[in-house]
């Protein structure tokens, strides 16, 4: 896969393999790969230091087909999944299990760690949207597939499950609360379903695509609204909580929200702050006083207008990170195995890596009832 | 190039017992206090600095751009698409900046919007012809959303017209 500019990406067949350049590299034949959400702040042009020629994707899995000479937790031919994160398992932050947050893997950027076909802003590593793909740190994030393990199961532990779980983990829910997500992309269904895991006792989901809002009812057996439909949502919100706000939101949308012309208008086409902030102004302005904002979506580096004077008034915990994938895990194949979770039911589409660029479009203009595409390599 | 020479000890500060002397210090601390609990297993091995055993070192084989907020690389680091053209010096420009200015992001959105022309004018060097229509993804709008699209190539063929034709008139009057 090769981006061209915005809205712009292609399938080259003479990309170049990827070689072993660091002793804890491992080279990995991809079996499947994910467009995700995030992927469409790329695909948009909105991330900074996104540059023509690179490969995208951060969900994927495949085979180990060569390893460096420090490798020793893999072999060739171990099916892996590969955690989006690329950790080292060594610095200040890996040791506390924030794997999202490495110090050894980001030459370009201190706030964000190194994460697969996810711009320079992330380390300018090329991602999962191809045939192969250098893992650097291989002994350290790639995890050993089950022989039991469905593989389109396998694809979405890289991200969206432990993404969306985590959202809910942050959010902190004690039993009985009314947990609000906003977003029923992938990433928020996911949330939605994890909600439940945490003892929630009641699940809204809102969104403004009717499809999505159907699917997430049904999938995460929660309450679906469309914010089209209910004038203010944040008034909505509190009509429905006695005025007192929800316990819990969770941002699920990040920086292509829609709701508001103000803000579509600075972060989307303008782009003079870090994404439409739109999600996050509702999520804060929704949840009840002494509550918790769980964010999960992605912004840009810059500056975004969000309404701070309500979280300081409120006393609202904001709570944010990119997921710990490789802590996560060990918990969520439990999940998967026992049933509880069942990621590979978001996927609608699969289609051949050398038609991308029809994938992309798919997704981003969510035609066809899409939730979530999953791109095959021709020698899959 | 020359690869980084920093070790762990270049950063060591051990903060000891600095606070020795201040009466009651830590006295209330209560590690379950914490709100990143559950993401982060607390260890404070941020406060030992930057020390610890760093993985080996990848060498340098083609230009990284570092953040002005790090001393050195990082031990890992992706090699795609080295900063090259005109947009490479704007993103160069760009790394003098902090992450927290301005100065670094707007030229990078810079840099990216040169860089797809760049793309172009490097895709007809090298004799390829781009398919805009297949990068755009335009096959999975005429299969799924036929309708729509044929109504846009409409709109986009009327405007396209009128605009021409005012083109032509304007010229004429003159």
């Amino acid at each position: 896969m090769n981006y061209r500019g915005p809205y712009r990406v292609r399938a080259d067949k003479d990309a170049p393999l990827p070689e072993i350049l660091h002793p804890q590299d491992a080279i990995v034949q991809v079996l499947r790969s994910c467009i995700c959400g995030s992927d469409l702040h790329l695909y948009h042009g909105l991330v900074p230091d996104t540059r023509v020629g690179s490969t995208f994707g951060h969900e994927f899995i495949g085979k180990v087909v060569e390893v460096g000479s420090a490798i020793e937790n893999l072999k060739v031919g171990d099916r892996v999944m590969v955690p989006f994160n690329i950790a080292c398992g060594k610095c200040a932050f890996c040791r506390q299990e924030l794997y999202g947050n490495c110090h050894e893997s980001n030459p370009e950027a201190t706030a964000v760690g190194g994460i697969f076909g996810y711009s320079h802003t992330a380390g300018g590593y090329a991602g999962g949207q191809a045939e192969y793909v250098r893992v650097p740190y291989a002994d350290v994030g790639p995890t050993v597939i089950p022989e039991w393990m469905d593989p389109d199961d396998a694809v979405l532990l890289t991200d969206v499950v432990p993404t969306g779980y985590q959202a809910a983990e942050m959010a902190g829910i004690q039993p009985g609360d009314t947990v609000v997500v906003f977003g029923a992309g992938p990433i928020g269904i996911m949330a939605a379903k994890c909600a439940w895991l945490f003892g929630a006792g009641r699940v809204i989901i809102i969104d403004q695509v009717d499809y999505r809002l159907e699917f997430a009812e049904r999938y995460a057996q929660c309450e679906a609204v469309n914010f089209r439909s209910i004038g203010d949502p944040v008034a909505f919100i509190k009509t429905i909580t006695d005025s007192l706000g929800a316990d819990v939101c969770i941002d699920a949308v990040g920086c292509e929200a829609a709701g508001n012309t103000m803000n579509t208008l600075l972060g989307r086409y303008l782009m003079l702050q870090g994404g439409s902030t739109t999600a996050l102004h509702w999520a804060i302005n929704s949840v009840k006083k002494g509550g918790i904002v769980s964010i999960v979506g992605v912004y840009g580096p810059i500056n975004s207008l969000v309404p701070i004077g309500n979280v300081v008034n409120k006393g609202i915990t904001i709570r944010a990170n990119q997921a710990s994938v490789k802590r996560l895990l060990p918990k969520l194949i439990e999940h998967v195995q026992a049933g509880i979770l069942n990621p590979k039911e978001l996927i609608t589409h699969r289609v051949p890596l050398e038609e991308v660029g029809d994938a992309y479009h798919l997704f981003s203009s969510k035609l066809d009832n899409c939730i979530k595409t999953v791109l095959i390599p021709p020698a899959v | 190039m020359m690869t980084d020479q920093t070790t762990p000890e270049d950063f060591i500060h051990d903060k000891g017992d600095h606070y020795s002397h201040i009466k009651g210090w830590g006295i209330d601390f209560d590690n379950k206090n914490d709100p990143t609990y559950p993401i982060k297993k607390r260890n404070n091995a941020e406060h030992q600095g930057y020390s610890w055993p760093r993985p080996p070192q990848q060498q340098e084989t083609v230009e990284i751009l570092k953040s002005v907020e790090r001393p050195n690389l990082t031990a890992v680091y992706g090699t795609s698409n080295p900063p090259a053209g005109l947009s490479g010096v704007i993103r160069r420009y760009a790394f003098k900046y902090s992450e927290s200015s301005y100065g670094r992001w707007l030229p990078l959105m810079l840099a990216d919007r040169i860089n797809m022309v760049e793309g172009v004018v490097g895709d007809i060097a090298k004799g390829h012809l781009p398919n805009i229509a297949k990068e755009l993804g335009l096959g999975s709008e005429w299969k799924y959303n036929k309708r729509s699209m044929i109504a846009k190539s409409i709109l986009a063929g009327v405007a396209i017209g009128v605009l021409a034709y005012r083109l032509c008139y304007n010229k004429k009057n003159k």
